[in-house]
């Protein structure tokens, strides 16, 4: 364990977790859009940036990403100077800009008293902040069908040469990880289009309902070893059997304890 | 030859010496970049076909040779004939027969080719020997010192040169600490713009427990104008090779790459044949020259990324990744390649090691200054007369460079600024000129070190568009993984034509100073940190000229075309040079009578501005 100073408070930590993680286990709210606890930080939005010292640095400090930033013994932290609210609010300012139309951006821009972007605001932004969300829990579960293409202002998500990605199974993992709700997806009857590709979705065999793709389950199936036919049927029927199973139980027990 | 001893390489170098020693005459046509541009490849094969049908005594065919770049490109293609020097420019492939009649068969001159050194009174005289240039005379060459003098792809020339004399004195005589040792003492930094202490970033890696370390050599050399690691690969690169295994054997690693950016070919070539001839002779793989030293090095080409020269993308692209930076907050030193230990230096720090080990780090310590010793390389390019390759000693000033070695502005123009350390580097003005070049002083500046490239302006260039230029190229390279980077610089280039095209605020400015800000502390790696230096830059010195945009909407230097309206004054002799030089035909007139503009048509290329001799067009 290791002691480090947050807003003045001694906070104990243990070394090498993020120092992200410690200050909001103190209870300080800091704003994130890149970061999610499913996913190895990465630091791209920067929204996390804190100020740091230490006693023998002499009043040097420096601005770091505290999701991806190590704590270590005699570390001394500001959350939430002046200088930061400054870098956040051009932060939230800069994406705002390129999306402007997105509500989670404009409520968090809010927050730093910014109506609106104080650029030119691009109409056509597709609120995409690059965060890499999805690509990062695409490789997560070992499929990697999406990902960063070109550079810079120009970097888009996209599948392989932005045709149907050869590796999605239709697990829609990317699309609720987005902070932004960029990525859509259509379920028509046993259909589910994503990224453009097509994907059978396995009807329930007692209500016909749509459940997951049959890629999906296919690869819970192997990855997790789940029995074949559990995906048979639908979340809802399942609950109903076992609710039935459980009743008959029930009343069982009752006719054994009269 | 297998060298598989210390002791076989002196009879070996004995042997190449007096293999070259017994041709009297040498013929070294450079192969670089600006001459091979110019048609050298030609000239060195006219050179062949002639000699192999004609018997001269003293030229031999294979002391006709092909050499790198010799540095002063402006004047290329050359061909240097020794041992007199004979320094000849400008060369053509109908030359060829000149020379070999009259200099290598009569050994006499041939006038018209000799460099012209302007004198003070307009006329100007021929120099023979290029030691006697003042392009070369005020130059110390310690990186370069085999590049322009040497056949790249015969290691028996290296040898020749005293090369892996360094490697069998640190295999012979050193341990690894003291290799270390001799590296911090001299105090050579990073040369591929960084500027940590070389001997420091060894010693971290040596120290770390592990089973596997890298030795990386960063080539990737992507400033636009700058071309000092491309020769040194093209020209030098067993130099290279010698100081990265200098390099392994210090901090204990079995393997290594060399990261050479995809738009080299030549390099990634020269490098490969000289890797392949290297372990031939036993100076790579297992057993180096007969000790217990194993490493290996292979060649990882880049995929046209800037940003993977910054040394985290680069490592990410050597391990087959895209080429995106990460924070560093855990350095590459720790856990670089594939998570592993890694040195990483760039191809003129490694260059540079051999001759630290031979001559003692005292002695690169006595040369430059006390922060940053020994000698840089840096091209020269803009509107320069001299342009090319330099190396001087750190702590000459900027005015040296430019106005000794450089001879100053093209055409005689005033000077107004020099660029230095690449597109996130920053632009000094006349009053920097007198600042000694090193590490800190520009950076004080305002400007950096960076790999040494320097891009000469004059008083035609606008600062405003300038800054623009340069951060159109970083949004360009920008990885994109980053906010401030890929956003701030997007919006301060947006921000920055805004000013040249006369629509900008004071409003606008405030909101470009508070955005580099964030973008310099916010940003993820290097390139997005030093990414505002170009706008910074010039606003600190030329903000005069900012405001005459904002204010006046007016371009003084004459570039912005929003912003200009070409006139002919009555200085016009109506000499038609004007009309037959103008692409849009908007210039009417008549023999001797007054030309005239039609603004309508005018695109404002400045056709006419350049071609007029009498001064005669007016830019407004």
């Amino acid at each position: 364990m290791v002691n480090i100073t947050i807003n003045g408070k001694v906070v104990r930590a243990t070394e090498g977790e993020m120092l992200l993680d410690v200050i909001r286990r103190e209870g300080i709210n800091i704003p994130t859009l890149c970061q999610h606890d499913a996913l190895e930080p990465a630091g791209n939005c920067r929204l996390c940036m804190v100020e740091i010292t230490r006693t023998e640095w002499d009043g040097w400090k420096k601005y770091v990403t505290s999701c991806l930033y190590p704590v270590e013994e005699g570390l001394i932290v500001s959350t939430h100077t002046s200088e930061l609210h400054e870098i956040r609010k051009t932060i939230l300012d800069l994406l705002l800009a390129n999306s402007p139309h997105s509500d989670v951006l404009q409520k968090m821009a809010e927050e730093y008293g910014l109506h609106k972007t104080s650029y030119e605001p691009n109409l056509e932004g597709d609120n995409c902040i690059m965060c890499y969300a999805c690509t990062r829990i695409c490789e997560v579960l070992g499929k990697s069908a999406i990902s960063p293409v070109m550079r810079g202002h120009e970097k888009v998500i996209a599948p392989p040469f932005g045709e149907e990605p050869p590796d999605c199974i239709g697990c829609l993992a990317c699309a609720h990880i987005c902070p932004t709700n960029v990525i859509t997806w259509t379920d028509e009857n046993l259909t589910r289009t994503i990224w453009k590709k097509k994907f059978e979705l396995i009807a329930c065999e007692k209500c016909g309902k749509a459940t997951i793709s049959r890629d999906f389950a296919e690869y819970l199936i192997e990855k997790r070893g789940l029995p074949k036919e559990y995906f048979n049927t639908c979340d809802d029927c399942k609950r109903v059997e076992l609710a039935q199973k459980m009743g008959a139980l029930v009343d069982k027990a009752k006719e054994v304890a009269l | 030859m297998r060298i598989d001893s210390i002791d076989k390489l002196a009879a070996w170098r004995d042997e190449c010496r007096k293999r070259l020693d017994s041709q009297k005459k040498k013929v070294l046509v450079c192969l670089g970049p600006g001459c091979l541009a110019g048609g050298s490849d030609k000239i060195l094969e006219e050179f062949h076909e002639i000699l192999s049908k004609k018997k001269i005594t003293d030229v031999t065919l294979e002391a006709v040779k092909k050499t790198g770049c010799h540095g002063f490109c402006a004047q290329g293609p050359l061909v240097i004939i020794e041992p007199e020097g004979i320094f000849y420019t400008k060369v053509k492939k109908a030359h060829v027969k000149e020379i070999i009649e009259t200099t290598l068969e009569k050994g006499e001159l041939v006038e018209k080719l000799l460099y012209k050194e302007r004198n003070g009174d307009g006329t100007d005289h021929a120099i023979v020997d290029y030691h006697d240039i003042p392009f070369y005379k005020y130059q110390k060459r310690i990186s370069l010192r085999n590049v322009g003098q040497i056949d790249p792809d015969r290691i028996t020339d290296y040898i020749a040169a005293g090369g892996y004399s360094a490697l069998a004195k640190t295999l012979s005589s050193m341990t690894p600490q003291e290799v270390i040792d001799q590296i911090t003492k001299s105090g050579l930094r990073g040369r591929g713009g960084g500027g940590f202490p070389t001997g420091r970033k060894w010693a971290t890696c040596a120290k770390i427990e592990s089973d596997i370390r890298y030795v990386l050599c960063n080539g990737d050399e992507g400033d636009p104008g700058a071309f000092m690691d491309r020769c040194i690969m093209e020209g030098d690169p067993h130099s290279i090779l010698e100081g990265m295994i200098i390099c392994a054997y210090a901090v204990g690693s079995r393997e290594g790459y060399i990261y050479v950016r995809e738009e080299y070919p030549l390099a990634v070539i020269n490098l490969q044949n000289a890797i392949d001839s290297a372990r031939e002779h036993g100076f790579l793989g297992e057993n180096i020259m007969g000790t217990d030293l194993c490493y290996d090095i292979k060649i990882a080409r880049g995929g046209g990324a800037f940003v993977c020269g910054e040394s985290s993308a680069l490592m990410k692209s050597v391990a087959g990744e895209v080429g995106e930076p990460r924070a560093k907050y855990v350095r590459s030193v720790v856990k670089g390649l594939h998570d592993k230990p890694t040195v990483l230096n760039n191809v003129e720090t490694f260059a540079t090691i051999p001759v630290i080990i031979n001559e003692g780090a005292d002695w690169f310590a006595s040369i430059g200054t006390e922060k940053s010793t020994g000698t840089k390389a840096f091209s020269l390019a803009g509107k320069v007369k001299n342009t090319g390759l330099v190396e001087v000693p750190m702590g000459v000033t900027l005015r040296k460079i430019i106005f000794d070695i450089g001879g100053g502005a093209l055409k005689d123009r005033k000077f107004k600024a020099v660029q230095t350390g690449g597109p996130s580097g920053g632009c000094l003005p006349e009053d920097k000129l007198d600042l000694p070049v090193d590490f800190d002083t520009l950076t004080k500046a305002g400007s950096m070190m960076g790999s040494g490239g320097m891009i000469v302006m004059d008083d035609r260039t606008c600062m405003v568009a300038v800054a623009r230029y340069f951060l159109g190229v970083l949004v360009k390279e920008s990885c994109g993984k980053c906010v401030p980077c890929r956003e701030g610089l997007y919006q301060l280039h947006k921000l920055c034509t805004k000013i040249t095209k006369g629509k900008a605020t004071e409003d606008d400015l405030n909101l470009m100073e508070n955005l580099s800000r964030v973008i310099s502390v916010a940003s993820l790696c290097g390139l997005g940190q030093s990414g505002p230096n170009p706008f910074v830059s010039t606003l600190r010195y030329f903000r005069d000229e900012y405001m005459a945009h904002i204010r006046d909407k007016k371009c003084p230097a004459g570039v912005c075309r929003e912003l200009i309206t070409f006139n002919i004054n009555d200085q016009c002799t109506g000499c038609l040079a004007c009309i037959a030089a103008c692409p849009v035909e908007a210039i009417t007139g008549e023999k001797k009578k007054l030309h005239v503009i039609n603004q309508d048509l005018c695109t404002k290329c400045g056709s006419c501005y350049e071609v007029c001799n009498f001064d005669a067009v007016d830019i407004k």
